[in-house]
């Protein structure tokens, strides 16, 4: 006969006292493990608004993005790359450009390792007379934005004007009852309309855009445009002197001059909502950790009163054990049992306890875990199952804790037996 | 076997010392039944467990197969009990929640030995418990429990039983009974220490003693036994058959 069938014979006689031992061992480990699926079904919920969030903000700014665009669209361009001997009075007056530059320049520009400017628009702008029609319009030829070639290429903000057709601005089109599709003359040329714009209020409303090369055509400016028309990066808000420094650096013979403020407000306003978005998020997390640390810090000082008070109804338990079985501890050392194999007895009784124990109790804790998540969290039952809060570490940490707490609060009263001296017994038998 | 010289022992009590055993001086030899008898509260436990190197004496010396076990470690001490000693008790003592059979087994887990559980069942039909094998002892009679004590105490063959009032708990009949087994130890060999009310113990004893007041006298011998003596240097009472 081994040591092991005397504990568990002892067992099955004095099943109560095991029954409560486990009880107990159960509550502290289930408590334990029931704290540690709280926090894990909070990280997950965590994790899921977080997620959601993210989400949203992905969306927002998507919008946001799609509306600057058109924003930007509306507002024009707010960067204006002039020749130098532009008078900027001039050009403010007449609202074009009375001095020309090669359009070469907007290539040069286009190739440059300028990163501040990501659409490039030469344009040949004047005022005329439209003959035809008996009105004075600004005639501007554009060809489409310049890509630059050593960046992926982004999407055009303004679409060229296809060859043999005109754009026509919104006052114009009105009242001359022009639409997409008629045939107009202007300047002894014919050409098709392409688009009618919305009203804008600006200049705008009074200009016919059609392809440079015709417009260079027609008012005898071949390979001449008076301005370039720029878009800064939505990504590189650099401060005004830098994009000059930059272009002048790249084209001595310019100037450069800041329009559309409305524009870079729109910008950073979206950059702020995209912060404010981002900002919100860092708030969401930060209140997230901040409960779980407060649910960490309650959790821990519950599992330590209830495994404290655990260990000691343990204690008392394995105490009364002992004085119950004074007589059979005495016999036992008369028949030549060894100290060391009474302390083994009793402490091997604990750590079946505590396994056992441990064993209930992990799955108490992880099934209260999850309905206190569903009730303390919010969250969905669907969301916090069983297995969604299954962690191996926390079955092994249970077992761990409930057979070192049986054992640790057993060892007083199993020393005590142990050292029981056994002729005291027999005596007062 | 057994050899008590000059041991004393005392202990502290509300009324001042209080002297259980005063220098006693015992020998017994194996094959040899001694029986010592008493009133109660003599010291006639107290001897058995000094005896059986359970209680250390204030004085004297105590030597078990020519081993003091008192000079020996408690995990020694132990070892000493397991492999050369048997106890018997009035109140048998049986684990409550073992039965018969794993009571009889019991001293083998403190020395564990080949053969053990064959052992265990041979003793149990020896003392005719067979049918009690898987009771425990709640379900026994006195006399069974005391026959299934008898049959734990010499589980691993002790070259010395001991024996406190086997006898006070039993009828006439069964008492008669376990001093039988008690004397068919001495005659298998072993020494027998029992100490008794009984006085029919005394007529299977080779020597006798009375224990008054902690003090060891012999008494009369008994006819066709061993010469009984207090003290050293008696002859045993194998020595005596055999003369």
């Amino acid at each position: 006969m081994r040591t092991g069938r005397l504990v568990i014979k002892e067992i099955s006689y004095r099943k109560v006292g095991f029954v409560l031992g486990l009880v107990s061992i159960a509550v502290a480990a289930g408590c334990l493990v029931g704290a540690l699926a709280l926090l894990k079904a909070h990280d997950l919920r965590t994790q899921a608004i977080v997620e959601r969030k993210e989400a949203e903000t992905k969306v927002i700014m998507a919008t946001l993005e799609d509306d600057m665009r058109k924003a930007m669209l509306k507002l024009g361009f707010n960067i204006v790359i002039l020749p130098k001997e532009q008078s900027l009075g001039d050009w403010h007056a007449d609202d074009y450009g009375s001095k020309y530059m090669p359009e070469e320049y907007v290539d040069t520009l286009a190739q440059s390792d300028i990163v501040t400017v990501r659409h490039l628009l030469p344009s040949l702008q004047q005022k005329v007379k439209w003959p035809e029609r008996k009105r004075t319009i600004i005639l501007v030829g554009t060809r489409g934005e310049v890509p630059e070639l050593h960046r992926a290429p982004k999407k055009p903000l303004v679409e060229p004007v296809p060859a043999g057709t005109m754009v026509v601005g919104y006052e114009l089109h009105q009242s001359l009852g022009l639409k997409a599709g008629d045939q107009v003359e202007l300047l002894g040329r014919t050409f098709t309309v392409h688009k009618c714009h919305e009203e804008r209020g600006s200049k705008d409303d009074i200009t016919v855009w059609i392809p440079l090369d015709e417009a260079q055509d027609l008012l005898g400016k071949k390979g001449l445009i008076n301005a370039i028309l720029a878009l800064e990066c939505m990504c590189a808000w650099a401060d005004v002197g830098q994009v000059r420094e930059d272009i002048v650096r790249v084209l001595p013979e310019t100037q450069v001059i800041e329009l559309g403020s409305r524009a870079l407000a729109r910008a950073e306003a979206r950059t702020r909502v995209g912060e404010e978005a981002a900002a919100s998020l860092r708030r969401e997390k930060a209140l997230r950790a901040h409960l779980r640390g407060e649910r960490e810090r309650s959790a821990s000082v519950l599992v330590a009163v209830v495994v404290v008070a655990c260990g000691v109804w343990i204690a008392f338990l394995a105490l009364a054990n002992v004085r119950e079985r004074r007589p059979e501890i005495g016999v036992l050392r008369a028949l030549g049992f060894r100290s060391g194999q009474i302390l083994f007895l009793f402490l091997s009784k604990a750590v079946l306890m505590g396994l056992v124990g441990g064993a209930l109790g992990f799955l108490l804790g992880l099934f209260a875990g999850g309905r206190l998540a569903v009730g303390l969290e919010g969250a969905e039952p669907d969301a916090v199952t069983a297995r969604a809060l299954f962690d191996p570490a926390h079955i092994v940490l249970a077992l761990a804790l409930a057979s070192c707490l049986s054992a640790v609060a057993s060892w007083v009263p199993a020393m005590m037996a142990a050292r029981q001296e056994p002729a005291e017994v027999l005596r007062q038998e | 076997m057994l050899e008590l010289k000059e041991v004393s022992k005392s202990f502290r009590g509300p009324e001042g010392e209080v002297r259980a055993l005063e220098a006693i001086s015992l020998a017994v030899e194996a094959g040899e039944l001694v029986v010592v008898h008493g009133p109660s509260g003599s010291g006639k436990t107290t001897l058995l467990l000094v005896a059986g190197g359970l209680l250390r004496p204030s004085g004297g010396e105590v030597l078990v197969e020519g081993c003091d076990p008192y000079r020996l470690g408690p995990n020694q001490r132990s070892a000493l009990r397991a492999e050369s000693v048997g106890f018997v008790f009035q109140q048998f003592h049986l684990i409550p929640y073992l039965d018969v059979l794993d009571n009889v087994r019991a001293p083998s887990v403190a020395r564990p030995q080949p053969g053990a559980v064959d052992r265990a069942r041979e003793l149990v039909r020896r003392f005719s418990l067979e049918h009690r094998f898987h009771h425990v002892p709640a379900q026994l009679s006195t006399g069974e429990r005391q026959r299934t004590a008898l049959a734990r105490a010499v589980l691993n063959r002790p070259k010395l039983i001991l024996a406190d009032e086997p006898t006070g708990n039993l009828d006439e009949e069964n008492a008669a009974m376990v001093l039988d087994y008690l004397a068919e130890f001495a005659d298998q060999g072993s020494a027998v220490l029992l100490v008794t009310h009984d006085a029919g113990a005394a007529g299977r004893a080779h020597r006798t003693f009375r224990l008054d007041e902690g003090k060891l006298a012999p008494t009369s011998p008994v006819p066709g036994g061993a010469a009984v003596h207090a003290g050293m240097n008696h002859p045993s009472p194998r020595k005596a058959r055999d003369q």
